[in-house]
């Protein structure tokens, strides 16, 4: 029997909505055997206090942006412009935006 | 004038003709096509606008500064070091150099402090750059108040306008005596932020950098050079991922664009099945187009790198320039002086243009070989 067009495309979408289902299961399954490996990360990272998660490794103002200052970002030479790729993912965090703590100021 | 030359110039009134009856169409079209150059325009111009700020900033640089490390970071350099950097061979001059950033209590933003040249200054005066003083409503002869490195209030007199090349310097530099200097960075004496060695062959740079690295292994050289090349290699980085992150609706455009362009409405069809009955030769319909989609393309070019253009130098920044600038935003905002490159035009006009009057030759080519009698039929 030859297969209805509608038919072969109801096929394809139910298909593809299956592989999107068992997709969200597999991830929910490694998310739960994992559990193991990220009480093992907060234990190292409550050892070492680590402030940040270290999302980025080339710049140590986007490696650890809870300790970066307003100037830790133009070292090089007077005024340089930043630099690094992972400069452009990440933003400076909101605490650096605004005026400086008990200036007295309002936030721009 | 030549039959040829006058045939060209028909066709071509004729084409503006056609794309008046049928302006909404065009309209729309030149509209959505001018956006999309607009938007990839504004993020070449101002890379390339950005690119020019960062090498006329090192323009004046030394061309290699060291810096002493400490714990991993930028630390503060013995100005006796400077002695022992002299004695390499190649090095013309070494100057300590006294730079510090300092946190406008105000606003948060990053300024930059330097000491003045040749002690011009006395201890309660200071220069600063133009847009520094134009921000802070102050004119020479008015007292720019700071905080000093303890925490207590400085008051500085202006005695004039610091002299700036960049747009970043005017808007960041303030220049001071070197006692103001260590009361608001709070330098001890007999340091300096990093060291400036001036050295007259350019081919010799990276040996002395690496001489130095050998002799003082707690330092780290920069090379002018090297930083000039990060840059322009940087803000090629960051522009491609702005448009990568804007395929999405460029790969719309490009859709859209093809079907316009290479799908007949039934007047069109009806036209030229018309013109082709009138004795409108199939080269003559195929030029018809050609010129149509050049004067749409033409027009969506000149309207959306026309836009980029006037943004780049209308008093709002361009919605772009943050994620370029990335931490630069620190800094007390600037714009970048507009730079046009003609290879980035080109390029531009390249990339957006031809495409479009490729993709119109096809169905312009259908469209004339097709039987006037059937075309009219529909």
């Amino acid at each position: 029997m030859r297969l209805r067009r509608s038919a072969a495309f109801g096929l394809l979408v139910a298909m593809l909505a299956g592989l999107g289902l068992l997709a969200g299961l597999d991830a929910a399954r490694r998310h739960s055997i994992a559990d193991a490996r990220f009480a093992a990360h907060r234990a190292l990272a409550r050892w070492v206090m680590f402030t940040d998660p270290a999302l980025f490794t080339d710049a140590r103002y986007t490696r650890h942006p809870s300790l970066a200052d307003r100037h830790s970002a133009f070292q090089d030479y007077p005024l340089a412009l930043e630099h690094f790729p992972s400069g452009t993912l990440i933003v400076p965090p909101a605490h650096l935006a605004g005026p400086a703590p008990g200036s007295g100021s309002r936030p721009r | 004038m030549t039959a040829g030359l006058r045939r060209h110039l028909r066709i071509v009134g004729y084409v503006i003709g056609s794309l008046r009856r049928r302006w909404r169409k065009n309209a729309a079209v030149v509209g959505v096509y001018g956006l999309v150059i607009f938007t990839l325009a504004s993020v070449v111009f101002l890379t390339q606008s950005l690119t020019q700020e960062s090498v006329a900033s090192l323009q004046s640089s030394p061309e290699i500064m060291v810096q002493r490390l400490s714990a991993g970071r930028h630390g503060l350099s013995p100005v006796t070091d400077a002695g022992a950097l002299t004695q390499i061979a190649g090095v013309g001059a070494v100057a300590p150099r006294r730079w510090a950033y300092l946190t406008d209590p105000a606003t948060g933003e990053t300024l930059l402090l330097r000491v003045a040249e040749g002690g011009r200054l006395r201890e309660h005066e200071a220069t600063a750059g133009a847009e520094v003083l134009r921000r802070r409503g102050l004119a020479v002869g008015g007292t720019l108040s700071l905080r000093g490195d303890a925490g207590e209030p400085l008051a500085l007199t202006i005695t004039g306008v610091a002299a700036t090349s960049t747009p970043l310097e005017a808007a960041a530099l303030i220049t001071v005596s070197e006692t103001a200097f260590r009361a608001l960075s709070g330098m001890p004496d007999g340091q300096a932020m990093d060291l400036a060695l001036r050295v007259r062959n350019r081919r010799e740079l990276p040996t002395i950098a690496a001489k130095i690295g050998e002799s003082h292994p707690a330092t780290r050289p920069i090379i002018r050079d090297d930083l000039v090349r990060t840059y322009t290699a940087l803000f090629n980085w960051r522009s491609g991922v702005i448009v990568a992150s804007l395929l999405v609706p460029v790969l719309a455009f490009i859709l859209f664009a093809w079907d316009k362009a290479a799908g007949l409405s039934p007047d069109e069809r009806r036209e030229i099945g018309i013109l082709k009955a009138v004795g409108w030769e199939t080269a003559d319909v195929i030029l018809l187009k050609c010129y149509e989609a050049a004067t749409v393309s033409l027009a969506a070019f000149v309207l959306g790198a026309g836009l980029a253009i006037a943004v780049l130098v209308l008093p709002r920044p361009p919605a772009v320039l943050p994620v370029l600038l990335g931490w630069s935003t620190l800094y007390p905002s600037f714009r970048p002086a507009p730079a046009l490159g003609a290879y980035q035009v080109a390029t531009l006009f390249f990339l957006t243009v031809f495409p479009y009057l490729v993709a119109t030759v096809v169905p312009a080519w259908r469209a004339g070989t097709t039987d006037p009698d059937l075309v009219m039929r529909g």
